[in-house]
C-alpha cells in the first residue's frame, strides 16, 4: 500500500484558502500543545532542550500513524490530512526551535552537545515516522503489506 | 506565556507555511521537498534574528512571532515524512540531500540571523 501525498485527485482537494484556513485551526492548536510542553520543560541555553527534542520525536511519529490511517482506510479524505497533519501536527512539531537551540548550544560551548542534539533529532524523527507508518500500515492491513522494504 | 498569542502565531505559521509549500512546489517541483526546506530555512533564520533581538524586544512580541509563528511556519514532521517518502520511492540520495540541507542551511542560516540580532541590539 503506497501512502504518495499526490495520490488523492487535485478535484478531490479543498481550494488553497480554505485548506490553508483548515490547516490554520490546527496549527494553533498544534503551538499550544508545544508551547504547553516547553513551559512545563524549560531549559537554560547551555542545557539539552528536551522538549523540543520529544515534541519533534512524537509528532513525526504520529504523522507516520496518521498519513498510514488515511491511505489505507480514508483514501478520499479532503479534511483531515490538512487539519490534523499539516496542521496540528506542523504546527506541533518545529525546526526553527532546534536550529536556533543548536546554534546556541555552540555559542554557549557545548559544540559537541549541539552536534548530539541535531543527528538525536535527525534520528528520532525519521525512526518515529517510518515507524508509525510501519507498524500502523501492518496493523491496519496484515503482516505481509505495507512496506516497500 | 500568553496562550492567545502563541495560538494565533501558530494559526498564521501554519497557514503560511501550507501556502508557501502550495506555491514552491508548483514552481519548482517536487524531486526534493523544496517547500519544506524553504520554509524551515526561512524560518530559522527569522527565529535566530528574534532571538537574537530578544534582549530589546517584548516577550509578548518573541512569544507571538517565536513561539508561535516561527514554531508552526516550520515543521520537522513534514520532513520526516517526505524524507522517509523519497527512500521508500528508490531515491535515497535525495533523502540525504534534503537533510543535509536542512541541517547545513538550517543551522547557518539559525547562527547568521542570532549574529546579526544580537549586533543591532548590543
Amino acid at each position: 500500500m503506497s501512502v504518495d501525498p499526490d495520490l488523492p485527485a487535485p478535484a478531490a482537494r479543498p481550494s488553497p484558502l480554505v485548506a490553508a484556513a483548515v490547516v490554520g485551526l490546527g496549527g494553533a492548536v498544534g503551538a499550544l500543545a508545544r508551547a504547553g510542553l516547553a513551559d512545563l520543560w524549560p531549559h537554560r541555553a547551555d542545557q539539552w532542550p528536551w522538549s523540543t527534542l520529544v515534541t519533534n520525536a512524537s509528532g513525526a511519529a504520529l504523522l507516520g500513524v496518521l498519513l498510514a490511517v488515511l491511505a489505507t482506510r480514508f483514501p478520499r479524505d479532503r479534511f483531515a490530512r490538512p487539519l490534523l497533519g499539516t496542521g496540528l501536527l506542523g504546527g506541533y512539531t518545529t525546526f526553527s526551535t532546534l536550529s536556533v537551540d543548536a546554534v546556541q548550544l555552540v555559542r554557549f560551548d557545548r559544540p559537541g552537545l549541539a552536534l548530539g542534539y541535531v543527528a538525536a533529532n535527525l534520528a528520532a524523527i525519521l525512526v518515529g515516522c517510518w515507524l508509525g507508518l510501519l507498524l500502523s500500515r501492518r496493523a491496519l492491513a496484515g503482516p505481509d503489506a505495507g512496506t516497500a522494504w | 506565556m500568553t496562550w492567545a498569542l502563541v495560538a494565533i502565531g501558530g494559526a498564521v505559521g501554519a497557514a503560511c507555511r501550507y501556502l508557501v509549500d502550495v506555491a514552491v512546489t508548483a514552481r519548482f517541483g517536487d524531486r526534493l521537498p523544496w517547500g519544506t526546506l524553504t520554509v524551515n530555512l526561512l524560518g530559522s533564520a527569522a527565529f535566530g534574528l528574534l532571538i537574537g533581538l530578544s534582549a530589546a524586544t517584548p516577550d509578548d512580541v518573541v512569544t507571538l512571532l517565536g513561539v508561535g509563528f516561527c514554531g508552526a511556519f516550520t515543521t520537522v514532521s513534514a520532513l520526516a515524512w517526505e524524507t522517509v517518502a523519497l527512500v521508500e520511492r528508490g531515491t535515497p540520495s535525495r533523502a540525504v540531500a534534503t537533510l543535509g540541507l536542512s541541517v547545513v542551511g538550517g543551522l547557518g542560516l539559525a547562527a547568521a540571523g542570532l549574529a546579526i540580532g544580537l549586533s543591532i541590539s548590543a
